[in-house]
């Protein structure tokens, strides 16, 4: 038994671009989903870095990601290519100098999916938010994700994957995903980070950030997150961005001990804002 | 063993073949080095929802835990191995590096093992753990040290066990009440579409035809959008025994409320039992209502009804004439004609929801009654979900979660 060749997701990703860590069971399924070449399907609270980790595993990696957003009015042909049928009822009608008619392919533009397929080299493909399309849209991909091929009916031709991409699915739970696709996926449901893994991801978004002052701000925060009545409880995404305002407001821990300033960047609802006030006790 | 496994987990949760051959190939490829990282790519590949987490948490505990494994000879070796792959030592807190390296000298380590694999063999005493049941051995239960875990061997299964054991997905489950996002999207299995609105939509073979038949002039052929049209109307019973789970009812209401998924929406609140009035508020007061009988004229069976409430209540409150909990409200006819008549009206589109749960010992008289006339399904994420597809097919029964569960003990 030996692990197999390929190349590995790191877990740990700190460039310009891209800042992310990832626990050990989360970099591990990535590693056993490249490996087996199956997609995998990341769920997980609002906020916890759910897109965040294609772009870390392509960074990782070296390769290219392809994002493919997915709308309520989104149909899977969409993401292999698109048709211009209107185009070309025009250019029909009214003649057009840089395509021709008479040639189908001028019309036809591949999307994201078939720009992964069609790519020379591996690549990450992300189809973020998989949910939020219809509930048939899945079971539209079956065929595409399984062999990784599509077929162009118009102009009767396959297009085929010449490096199998690593296929990377968010989704947020809006509505559930049939079994034959979720029997095909792995699935990995993202942990809200422990206090303690928290303080390594803001050390690794704010190396500068002072260990107290830190302190004094994860205990806020999970001091809101502990209050059950909250509609919408704040997430990491949330909290970096708070610590970021507190950084360039220039507060003092001893103010931070006694308020919970921008309190708007944490909670999204007024009726939360409310609770939290009267829920957190201050030292006086 | 893993054929094992799988069948003790398929009686569980909806896992398939499919499933099982992509476990197989990932340990094919050693990509599972311990049992800890068993545990999570097992979940990752056979369960596909977290509300599946924490069944398959109590799954894997108790098989590894009390099922009397016996492995053959020819693969105790390689499960040997399997175990006594190393754990990436920067995954582990500190103290247990320097713990590991003090001790351990892994060939009688290993003649240990063996020695105890095969006492195992010998006495079948079913409900212990295969290694280490009496404190005897470096395998045994130490209690607090980190994890529980002593070396490569029998420890990595007790982590994974314990971790499954901490079943920390428990509030993941779907018969456990969760925020208004959840109740929506329980809803909004609710669905029935149908063309409606303004003509907006290009559609592209109707409009080539007729710019052919137009000789190339092109004409274009709009069409209406496909939207959902059910119509919901939500009876909620509020005050006295209701008032516990005011805070869940709040959070149906405005998880219906706030979706643009219906039609029309439309919500009333009664006490206890519906009578000849259904009030516009929780306040319930005489002049913000409607009466029952313009109720029905108002909505017809064409709307959903959904009715919130525990069902609890004096036997009279619901038989009796003049029986309302209110001394100076004179109802002319009992709280059960009230009831009969929304199940007449509306027919298979009514659904009643009860927060309170339902228990086999203790039934309130009332709810019985109530239940045979209107279909009752708990105030639960499943519930609701099994009431919207009630509304949407008329009934047809689905596995739950509480079905999933039967013959575990935990």
């Amino acid at each position: 038994m030996s692990i197999s060749n390929f190349d590995q997701f790191k877990g740990s990703i700190n460039t310009e671009r891209v800042r992310y860590i990832a626990d050990p069971q989360l970099r591990n399924i990535v590693n056993v989903s490249i490996a087996l070449q199956r997609p995998l399907l990341v769920k997980g609270e609002p906020g916890t870095g759910k897109t965040l980790l294609a772009h870390a595993i392509a960074e990782s990696l070296g390769k290219k990601l392809i994002i493919w957003n997915i709308k309520s009015t989104t149909e899977a042909i969409d993401g292999c290519y698109m048709y211009d049928t209107v185009q070309r009822l025009n250019d029909s009608r009214f003649g057009c100098e840089d395509r021709d008619v008479n040639n189908i392919k001028d019309y036809i533009t591949l999307g994201p999916l078939g720009e992964a397929f069609a790519s020379d080299e591996q690549v990450v493909l992300l189809i973020d938010e998989i949910d939020k399309a219809d509930i048939e849209f899945p079971n539209d991909l079956l065929q595409e994700l399984d062999v990784m091929e599509f077929y162009i009916k118009e102009t009767k031709e396959f297009v085929k994957s010449k490096h199998r991409p690593i296929v990377i699915i968010t989704s947020n739970n809006e509505k559930e995903l049939p079994d034959a696709f979720l029997r095909r996926c792995v699935f990995h449901w993202i942990e809200f980070p422990s206090k303690e893994f928290m303080a390594e991801i803001c050390n690794l978004h704010y190396p500068d950030l002072r260990q107290n002052l830190l302190d004094q701000c994860l205990k806020h925060f999970y001091a809101l997150r502990a209050i059950t009545k909250l509609r919408k409880m704040p997430s990491t995404s949330e909290l970096l961005d708070w610590i970021g305002v507190l950084l360039k407001s220039g507060i003092s821990l001893e103010e931070l001990r006694k308020t919970l300033p921008f309190l708007g960047t944490l909670l999204k609802k007024e009726k939360d804002v409310e609770i939290a006030l009267e829920k957190i006790k201050f030292p006086t | 063993m893993f054929v094992e496994y799988f069948y003790y987990l398929k009686d569980r949760l909806p896992v398939s073949i499919t499933e099982y051959m992509t476990l197989i190939e990932a340990l094919d490829k050693g990509l599972i080095r311990n049992m800890v990282e068993f545990y999570y790519i097992s979940r990752s590949i056979l369960c596909k929802s977290e509300h599946q987490f924490d069944i398959y948490d109590i799954a894997f505990a108790n098989f590894f835990k009390n099922a009397s494994l016996k492995f053959p000879d020819e693969i105790k070796q390689q499960i040997w191995d399997w175990l006594d792959k190393e754990i990436d030592p920067k995954e582990l807190p500190d103290n247990f590096q320097q713990f590991i390296s003090e001790i351990f000298d892994l060939e009688e380590l290993q003649k240990q093992f063996e020695e105890l694999l095969k006492k195992q063999d010998e006495d079948h005493d079913g409900g212990h753990h295969w290694i280490g049941t009496e404190g005897d051995s470096r395998f045994g239960h130490s209690g607090q040290n980190p994890m529980g875990m002593k070396i490569g061997g029998s420890a990595g299964m007790r982590m994974a066990i314990q971790i499954a054991q901490k079943r920390i997905f428990q509030d993941y489950r779907k018969d456990v009440v969760l925020d208004t996002r959840q109740i929506k999207v329980a809803l909004k299995r609710l669905r029935k579409l149908e063309e409606i609105g303004k003509r907006d939509e290009l559609n592209i073979d109707k409009t080539i035809d007729e710019t052919a038949k137009n000789g190339g002039d092109i004409e274009l052929i709009f069409e209406k959008k496909r939207k959902n049209n059910v119509k919901l109307v939500l009876l909620m019973d509020v005050g006295g025994s209701m008032t516990p789970y005011s805070h869940l009812v709040n959070l149906l209401f405005s998880a219906a409320n706030n979706m643009s998924h219906w039609k029309d929406f439309k919500y009333y609140y009664f006490h206890n039992c519906v009578y000849e009035s259904l009030y516009h508020n929780a306040q319930r007061n005489p002049e913000e209502s409607t009466d029952f009988n313009e109720f029905l004229k108002k909505y017809d069976s064409s709307y959903k009804v959904v009715i919130v409430g525990d069902a609890a209540m004096a036997s009279w409150e619901l038989t009796e004439r003049y029986g309302s909990i209110y001394y100076y409200h004179r109802n002319e006819m009992p709280g059960i004609y009230y009831v009969k008549e929304i199940a007449n009206h509306f027919k298979n589109n009514v659904v009643w929801l009860n927060p309170e749960i339902i228990r086999l010992e203790w039934v309130p008289w009332t709810r019985k009654i109530i239940s045979s006339i209107i279909p009752m399904f708990h105030l639960t994420i499943e519930g609701i979900e099994e009431a919207m597809d009630f509304l949407r097919k008329s009934g047809k029964d689905s596995y739950t979660t509480v079905q999933l569960l039967k013959g575990f003990k935990y």
